[in-house]
Formats: C-alpha cells, sequence, structure tokens
C-alpha cells in the first residue's frame, strides 16, 4: 500500500498572530513555521501503521503546496520517516486551488490511501481532504480517529456526538484525521535529521486553476472582556448581572 | 563570517526542545526533590542519537558538528540541566576521549556501544586531594607487565553507579609528576570497584554522583589510552571539550531561568500593570539576554574553532567561566523576578540556581578558567 499525507505548513500554535498594515495578509515576520498539527498526526499514525509486521506499506510520501522557504518544515517530516516528499511550487489562495494541485500528483501517481490533518491551525477550512477526495471521485471518511490497514481493508473510526462509528473501506479512499489517532507526534533523531538529505524532495510546477475565494480584509477580534467572579450562593446577584450588564436574559 | 543555523542544525536544536519540553518537564520536579536517576530519558535520548552525536558515523555515532553539541546541550539544560551532564560527560569526556586517543580496537570494544549510548561512561580525575589541582594524583597504576594494578579514590564522579566503562587517570611513575600520568578504560564491573554512598547534592540531584574506590583492580595493559605518561595531557585536551559543553550547560540554565522570568514578567501584575513594565524590571531582563546572547556567542566560536580544527582552549574557557558566571546571576535575578513564588519548587527557578552553582565549580572551576585564560593572554 503507498500512503500519502498531505502536509500544511501552519505559524507555530503559540505565535501572536499579527496583520500587515493595511490588514489584507499575515504578518509573517518573526513567525515560527510548523507542520500543522492534525497533520503531523495523519503522518505519525502511517509511520506507525507501517511499523507493524504485517502492514503491506510499501511506501509513505508527503504532499505540500507552498513556496520553497516551507522546505525546512517538509525535511522534518523525511527525518521522521517518510520516504519521500513533494513540494507543488505554489502559494495557494484557497482549499480548491490546494486540493487540485494534489489531485493531479494524486492521478499519476496512484496512492492507496490520502490522509490529512482534519483542519489546519492557520485558516481552519476543513475543506482540502473532501475536495480532493471529490474531484478523484473516491471515497472520503472524515474526522477519523482510529485507522488500521489489513491488505487493502481500512478499518476506521469515528467519534460522533452520541456513538462511535466503525467503517470498513476499501482502498483507495481519502482520510482526513481527527485527534487521538497515533501517539505524540515523533521528534527526529539525529540519524533521521541526517538522512532526511538523501531522500528525494521533488519540486512539481502547479497546474492551472483558479481559486474560488480572495481575501479582502482581516480584523482582530475584540479583546476579551473582564471575567466578574460571584459567590456561587448569590444566584440573584448572577441573575441581576445577566439582566443587567450582559442584556442575555 | 555567518551567523545562520543551518536547517540541520536548527533541526537538532529543535529536536533537543522538543524532547526537553515534552518528557523532560515532566517528571523533572520529581527527579530532582527524590535524587531519581533519568535511566528511561538517557534511554530516549540514546535512541534519538544525543548520547554519541558527535562520534564520526563509522563508529555509530551522529557525525554532528559542535555547534549542534552546543545547541542541544542549551535546549536540554534549559529544563533539566541533571539528564544534561549526563550527555555532556559520555560525549565530551568518554566518547571524545577514546575516539581522539583510543586504538582502533579500543574503539571497536567500547566507543561503539558508547556511541550508541547502549552503555554510558564516565570519567575519573578529581580526588580527596585533587580537584582544581590535578596533577596531584594520588591514584597509584602500578606497572606489573601485562597489566596495571590500580588502587586509590575518585571523587565526585558523574554517572559514578550508572556508567558501564570508567576512563581512569592514575599515576604511574610518581617521580615524573604529572609526566607520570596514565588514561586507563576500566570496566565497571572489574573485581575490586566499590562505590561510596550516592551524594546528596544542592542542585543536578537527578544526576549520580559517587565516589569510587579501585582496590587491587587488575586492568589489561591495552586498555591504557595513549603512551606511557600521556594520561594527564590526555585529560586535558578531554576537559577542553568538557568544559565547551558545560558551557553550554550553563548557557542552557542561564537561558531557561530567564525565559520563565520573562513571561512571568508579562503576566503577574503590580502597581496596576504587568511588572514587565517596571523599569527595575524592564532593566533586569535586558541584562540577562544581553549577557546570554554573549554567552551564546562564547559557545559557539568555541566550538567553531573546535570544528575547524583549530586551538580552542581559551576560547571554550572564556565560554566556561562566562557562562556559569552568568547562570549564577541570571537564576539568582530570576528567583527575584519571581518574588515568593520563585522560591518554591513548583517555578522551576529556584532549581535552576541550584544547578547554577556547581557549573561555577566542576570541570574546572571559574577561577581555573581564568587562570588558563590570563596564562594565554601573557603568553602573547
Amino acid at each position: 500500500m503507498k500512503i500519502l499525507v498531505c502536509i500544511s505548513v501552519v505559524p507555530d500554535t503559540t505565535t501572536h498572530i499579527r496583520f500587515t498594515d493595511k490588514m489584507d495578509a499575515l504578518d509573517t515576520s518573526g513567525i515560527q513555521w510548523i507542520i500543522n498539527p492534525w497533520d503531523e498526526l495523519a503522518l505519525t499514525r502511517a509511520l506507525e501503521i507501517r511499523e507493524q509486521p504485517g502492514s503491506g506499506v510499501t511506501q509513505i510520501s508527503v504532499i505540500h503546496v507552498g513556496m520553497k522557504d516551507t522546505e525546512p518544515v517538509i525535511q522534518k517530516t523525511l527525518a521522521v520517516g517518510a520516504d519521500s516528499a513533494c513540494r507543488i511550487n505554489h502559494a495557494p489562495a484557497d482549499s480548491l486551488e490546494t486540493a487540485s494541485q494534489i489531485a493531479e500528483i494524486v492521478r499519476k501517481e496512484l496512492f492507496d490511501l490520502v490522509m490529512t490533518g482534519h483542519d489546519s491551525a492557520d485558516y481552519n477550512g476543513s475543506a482540502v481532504g473532501e475536495m480532493l477526495a471529490e474531484l478523484l471521485g473516491w471515497a472520503s471518511f472524515s474526522s477519523i480517529s482510529s485507522l488500521s490497514v489489513a491488505g487493502s481493508v481500512i478499518t476506521l473510526e469515528r467519534e460522533g456526538d452520541i456513538r462511535s462509528e466503525t467503517i470498513i473501506a476499501k482502498a483507495p479512499c481519502v482520510v482526513t484525521i481527527q485527534k487521538g489517532i497515533a501517539k505524540d507526534p515523533r521528534i527526529p533523531s539525529l540519524r533521521g535529521i541526517m538522512t532526511a538529505r538523501s531522500k528525494p524532495l521533488t519540486v512539481v510546477e502547479p497546474v492551472k486553476c483558479v481559486p474560488l475565494t480572495r481575501f479582502l480584509r482581516f480584523e482582530n477580534p475584540a479583546p476579551r472582556s473582564q471575567c466578574r467572579m460571584v459567590d456561587a450562593s448569590n444566584v440573584e446577584e448572577l441573575v441581576n448581572l445577566l439582566r443587567n450588564e450582559a442584556n442575555v436574559l | 563570517m555567518d551567523f545562520q543555523l543551518s536547517e540541520e542544525q536548527k533541526m537538532i536544536q529543535q529536536a533537543a526542545r522538543d524532547y526537553a519540553n515534552r518528557e523532560l518537564i515532566q517528571d523533572v520536579l520529581e527527579r530532582d526533590a527524590n535524587s531519581i536517576y533519568p535511566a528511561k530519558h538517557v534511554k530516549a535520548l540514546a535512541d534519538l542519537g544525543f548520547m554519541g552525536m558527535m562520534v564520526n558515523p563509522k563508529y555509530d555515532g551522529g557525525g554532528m558538528d559542535t555547534i549542534s553539541y552546543v545547541l542541544a546541550m542549551e535546549e536540554l539544560s534549559k529544563v533539566d540541566a541533571s539528564v544534561a551532564v549526563i550527555v555532556s560527560v559520555n560525549n565530551s569526556l568518554v566518547c571524545y576521549g577514546l575516539e581522539e586517543f583510543g586504538t582502533e580496537d579500543q574503539k571497536e570494544k567500547y566507543l561503539r556501544p558508547l556511541a550508541r549510548g547502549e552503555i554510558i561512561g564516565a570519567f575519573l580525575l578529581s580526588e580527596p586531594e585533587a580537584g582544581s589541582d590535578a596533577t596531584s594524583q594520588h591514584t597509584l597504576a602500578e606497572d606489573l607487565g601485562d597489566y596495571y594494578l590500580l588502587n586509590g579514590t575518585k571523587n565526585w564522579i558523574t554517572n559514578g553507579n550508572s556508567a558501564s566503562v570508567y576512563i581512569v587517570m592514575a599515576q604511574t611513575h610518581p617521580e615524573l609528576k604529572h609526566k607520570g600520568i596514565n588514561s586507563l578504560i576500566v570496566d565497571r564491573n572489574s573485581p575490586g570497584i566499590t562505590l561510596g554512598p550516592h551524594e546528596d547534592k544542592m542542585g543536578m540531584r537527578s544526576s549520580d554522583t559517587h565516589s569510587v574506590m579501585f582496590t587491587d583492580v587488575k586492568v589489561p595493559k591495552e586498555n591504557r589510552l595513549g603512551p606511557d605518561g600521556f594520561g594527564f595531557k590526555m585529560a586535558m585536551k578531554t576537559l577542553e571539550g568538557g568544559r565547551l559543553g558545560i558551557a553550554a550547560q550553563a548557557l542552557g540554565i542561564a537561558s531557561g531561568a530567564y525565559e520563565r522570568a520573562l513571561k512571568y514578567s508579562k503576566e503577574r501584575k503590580a502597581f496596576g500593570t504587568e511588572i514587565f513594565n517596571h523599569q527595575s524590571v524592564a532593566f533586569k531582563l535586558a541584562e540577562m539576554y544581553t549577557r546570554i546572547e554573549t554567552g551564546r556567542l562564547l559557545c559557539f566560536h568555541a566550538a567553531w574553532l573546535k570544528d575547524k580544527g583549530l586551538p580552542y582552549g581559551t576560547a571554550s574557557a572564556m565560554a566556561k567561566y562566562h557562562c556559569a558566571e552568568t547562570a549564577m546571576w541570571v537564576t539568582t535575578e530570576a528567583v527575584q523576578i519571581h518574588g515568593g513564588y520563585g522560591y518554591v519548587r513548583e517555578y522551576h527557578v529556584e532549581r535552576l540556581m541550584r544547578e547554577a552553582k556547581l557549573t561555577q565549580i566542576y570541570e574546572g572551576t571559574s577561577e581555573i578558567q581564568k587562570l588558563i585564560i590570563s596564562r594565554d593572554i601573557f603568553s602573547k
């Protein structure tokens, strides 16, 4: 089985987000870029599956749509164990562009399983996985919290609000990954870091695709208001505050 | 001159940072309180390749440069200097000495498993009456033909109990003074070796420090490092690298305390504003940052000289002297910025302050570093 893991490169989740003076783009100065945490979980699970005896996983590749400055982050995926990487040399404007570029590669390279994080920690679009499946005409399974492979049969679990679902899927398919699917993301070993350089990182020029989204303006959220503590026994005051200050009753 | 780290160096730095922030932080307070040896962390760091990170890959090491080593030591020490000193001793004092001065047979037998981190080593120089005055070795290695007969006591031995291999400095020809000292590879399980109790230390409490006593311990002749009488020179050459490891450790202790103090100063309010806005605190943080950056540059410079094969003894002495003094000052001020919270264990800075003190003492006191630096100045 050949697995492809889609990787977004996002600001470190502890980053203080700022915008440019015109408020029309993210101010990228001083940002530390990381693998999108959900994508990193997908990669971790792919590596765990390959290590299981008889998994039949022959190749784990990663793919990313982005410019050259994202390569250090892609190198980390090779350092933790991905066999090869592909970077599509384009700064995508929206999820459709990302999905369209990846679909082009998947059609050519015949992967059996495509894994993505269910969300990305930058724009929180939650759309690439499903769009990719649609473009490929494959089945897609979203927010999966457990994934195992036996031959071409893929067993998935999804946690719902009132029950969990177990799904038997056949390759090829697209799976978007939720938390809980893998142990903690791996720390690359020094040997892994040194061998990452010798693994293939292919750069592919993008195909034509017109994005459907354009960012007009960003706005900072309103500052949080002060928290007021009310004594647990003082229900009267609580009701008074909710009614007369918060105006929610 | 290039002040930029390579992508590999950044990845190594991040790997050490991730391990420290994800794993070491979880049990560091408990290990400090109860002097618990960090066996699982040593194993994990070995698996990641940190225990022999500068050893040539042909002996199963990581093949990393010294800058990478400095980066890793700083990151580990920000969270747990006890674990960092175990890494430092194995890399700088044990693996380095074996790789640089060992025979091929010695490297095959000892360096390979040490570089893989399957076993760890210890470096035995200090004695009850030979600390800074390392030439006054009383431990005897009597030459009895096929073997040396080792008798004496070594003090303050990091990894004393956990090591499988000892590098022991001992006197064979007392009449030749320091030129009669030999450096011997000693199997920890050799008959005649006994350990003193675990030292109940002020800081670095989860590294295992012991006295080691040798009573008629037979050491095969082929376990001598270098020619007869080379031991003291070997020890001094090895300590040049050791000092750099401890300089980086002190740097990490300082920057760990600084980062905690900076974060606290942005959260804690006094007189109606975050304490960072009070000049008395802001200036203190500015001075911490400047001293730490100075130390970092001194470490990088010494590491760069070593990687280029240039003399780096004075540079590593300056790095160690400056970083140790900086660590002591920064951690003390970090406790001050935290006020009462800094004095309790939960906030970590008092532990870092206790750990900092040792960096002014071991692998050459600050006074010895100044001696090395001043001798170099006067010789020019």
